[in-house]
């Protein structure tokens, strides 16, 4: 297939693979935030190629596992409400909350419907105007542009049975959460590209310039990663720290400007919890008072008990890159993919679920 | 079962003889095993399926048989009805016949029962008898006896159809999932994937256009045929829901078994995989109803595969993997860029209704 093998070629991949080791990296640590790059690094087996003296950590990119357990458990009150029709991308409905999953109250018979683009959330709307069409808006930079979208769409048609649960996630702040949180030696970081092809490269200039950390800005296969790895070992053995970016062929250096005023108009930055980093200033996504009509938490009582996450659960530690799953006495004997404890084992992007499907 | 087409035979009821409208659609009276039902039986299912066993419209089929027996039984609920390169109807019928023949059986006989949700088009009925008929006929299959059960609107979702087969193992056939041994070529039979990208297309949530057709159909004749080139087949399974890597974990578990599977040998058709890298979706769990994996010594390979290829259904048969061990039941992928990987079981539900 077209502009797919020739980035998973074996041939280039080896070549690559060989310049890697050439540089004979010691004791590298390369973080990626992106929860594809998680998967195609376990699927595609890249770990196995390269030296041992390099270590690939995943960090907090999958959006469904930085969702914090009060929102899950918010989100699984307003599937209880009546006369709600709660629409979600299918990687939020196995998530475990504190008591229950949108997948089990759905069986219970609340009326969960999952969908590929909140846009399809606006055609339920549509079609079933005497009900609440609620979209639960979990994602990072690469899904929020099409929200604001369909929530302007929502607007110029009248479609005031349409509502989202914002939960937002910004890439950039997390980053520095976690650098100033220093918990990890950290050489470089491996960027996510959809993300970036939104908010462009200068968004890490401040991880380059005030942290002495290389960023290059990657695609999803593995040539793409391979060359970003390569990429930032030049950057660590030559003591540079830039953004770069690899994944030219969608990431523009000032990122989509049409996304980024849409997102302006729509949105505005705001705190927002995330699991395994706390409360993150301005790291989260409101609606601006023009729109704050489409937000299910204007409209809905939403008020939830104290949530508690299983004891031992150490997805927070996971999503900081702190620990690795195998370090989880829960993984892969309490919890599987089928009876999972947190969300990094649910979520098809989750650090968790990756090792649990690819690397046991 | 087959009582409700037991009315079938004998003089015409009184007050019967008018015929089904096609445009009208299913009553609850349909399903009731008075007036209306025999006379939809007569007009729509009866000329379709006659046979000597089934005509003699007892209360159950009555037949001769010599041998080891397969029986199995499975019910076909894939939505939407009619989908390229199929309908339930001839996959209800493919899917029992394939489930015998990949224990080498020779599928002799099936049931056919069939629950209708009330305003169903009667002209849709008739369709999908028809796709039934001819799916028997190609497969040499006879529809001895069967049900039709009518339910209140939004019982069910237009038609749901159970088959139920008996086929004859030949003596010295011993193929079990328990049998793979160390050495072991797996070989499919062609593309994968493209029954469940069709039917996903075909339901048009995505809005996707593609020409992909499900892959439907019975491969008992394609069965015979690598039956008479070796008799050391150890293994046949067909990967239906969950896909190929679903059926090789299955049948690791049952062989304790590990498997190796090539990801460059892996036939996947371009359409297929655009589909899957649009969706996220791995085309390893993809549905197929028309494929068998098959398990052989290594040096059996290559008549196994000149036989499959000489099968219409088998053209671009191949070695996908090998048995590398007996050890702990474990599926392992060697990836296009020479790594090695786990391949796991389906976890939850990939696409609901595939079948």
């Amino acid at each position: 297939m077209k502009y797919i093998d020739e980035f998973r070629n074996k041939e280039i991949v080896k070549k690559l693979a060989t310049r890697i080791k050439e540089l004979e990296p010691q004791g590298i640590n390369l973080m990626e935030v992106c929860g594809t790059h998680t998967m195609v690094i376990f699927r595609s087996g890249i770990k196995q190629i390269l030296p041992q003296g390099l270590n690939i950590i995943s960090g907090p990119g999958c959006p469904v596992c930085v969702t914090d357990q009060m929102d899950i458990d918010r989100m699984l009150k307003l599937a209880g409400i009546k006369d709600v029709i709660v629409t979600s991308f299918g990687d939020m409905l196995r998530v475990p909350g504190t008591t229950s999953s949108l997948e089990k109250e759905r069986a219970q018979g609340c009326d969960i419907r999952s969908v590929y683009s909140p846009l399809d959330s606006l055609e339920i709307a549509r079609d079933n105007r005497n009900k609440e069409v609620v979209f639960l808006a979990v994602g990072f930079e690469t899904t929020s542009p099409a929200i604001a979208s369909a929530i302007a769409d929502a607007r110029k048609n009248k479609l005031d049975n349409f509502s989202i649960y914002p939960c937002h996630k910004l890439i950039p702040p997390a980053l520095e959460t976690l650098l100033k949180a220093k918990e990890l030696k950290l050489d470089g970081f491996i960027c996510p590209g959809h993300v970036s092809s939104i908010i462009g490269s200068a968004s890490y200039e401040f991880v380059a310039s005030q942290h002495k950390i290389p960023c290059v800005i990657s695609g999803f296969e593995p040539v793409d990663i391979l060359e970003s790895v390569l990429m930032l070992l030049k950057q660590i053995r030559e003591k540079r720290s830039t953004v770069e970016i690899q994944y030219k062929r969608a990431v523009q250096p000032q990122g989509n400007i049409l996304a980024q005023e849409l997102l302006k108009t729509v949105f505005t930055p705001a705190d927002a919890r995330w699991r395994g980093l706390g409360t993150i200033p301005q790291s989260g996504l409101d609606l601006n008072s023009d729109f704050n009509k489409f937000d299910a938490r204007e409209r809905f009582d939403l008020t939830v008990k104290n949530p508690s996450i299983p004891k031992n659960c150490l997805c927070g530690q996971v999503l900081r890159g702190v620990r690795t799953p195998a370090q989880c006495g829960l993984f892969a004997k309490a919890c599987t993919p089928e009876n999972p404890y947190g969300p990094c084992m649910v979520s098809s992007e989750g650090t968790c679920a990756a090792w649990y499907k690819y690397n046991r | 079962m087959a009582r409700a087409w037991s009315l079938l035979k004998g003089p015409a009821l009184p007050g019967i003889n008018t015929t089904v409208n096609m445009e009208d659609k299913i009553l609850l009276g349909h399903g009731s095993g008075g007036k209306l039902s025999h006379r939809l039986l007569k007009e729509i299912i009866f000329p379709y399926f006659s046979n000597p066993i089934l005509d003699k419209a007892d209360d159950a089929a009555v037949f001769d048989c010599k041998g080891r027996l397969a029986f199995t039984t499975d019910s076909f609920v894939v939505q939407p009805l009619f989908f390229p390169g199929g309908d339930i109807g001839k996959l209800a019928v493919c899917g029992t016949v394939n489930d015998l023949a990949v224990m080498g059986a020779k599928p002799l006989y099936l049931t056919a029962a069939c629950i209708v949700e009330e305003g169903f088009e009667i002209s849709l009925l008739k369709k999908l008898i028809r796709s039934m008929a001819q799916a028997a006929k190609h497969a040499g299959v006879k529809i001895v006896g069967g049900d039709l059960k009518v339910v209140e609107k939004g019982s069910c979702d237009g038609i749901f159809i159970n088959t139920t087969g008996i086929g004859l193992v030949p003596p010295g056939i011993k193929i079990s999932g328990n049998n793979a041994k160390a050495g072991d070529a797996v070989i499919i039979n062609g593309n994968i994937g493209e029954h469940g990208a069709a039917v996903m297309s075909a339901r048009n949530d995505y809005k996707l256009k593609t020409n992909i057709k499900s892959d439907c159909a019975g491969l008992n004749h394609l069965i015979c045929g690598i039956l008479k080139a070796s008799n050391k087949i150890h293994v046949m399974r067909d990967p239906t829901r969950g896909g190929v890597a679903t059926t090789l974990n299955e049948i690791a578990l049952q062989s304790k078994a590990q498997i190796q599977i090539e990801e460059d040998s892996l036939p996947i058709p371009e359409a297929v995989r655009g589909i899957c890298e649009l969706l996220g979706i791995d085309p390893l769990y993809m549905a197929n109803e028309g494929k068998v994996l098959i398990f052989c010594p290594e040096n059996e390979s290559k008549k196994v595969l000149s036989a499959m290829r000489n099968d219409p259904l088998g053209r671009n048969s191949r070695i996908i993997g090998r048995v590398v061990k007996k050890d702990n039941p474990l599926v392992l992928l060697r990836t296009a860029i020479g790594s090695t990987r786990i391949m796991d079981m389906l976890t939850g539900e990939q696409l609901p209704r595939i079948c």
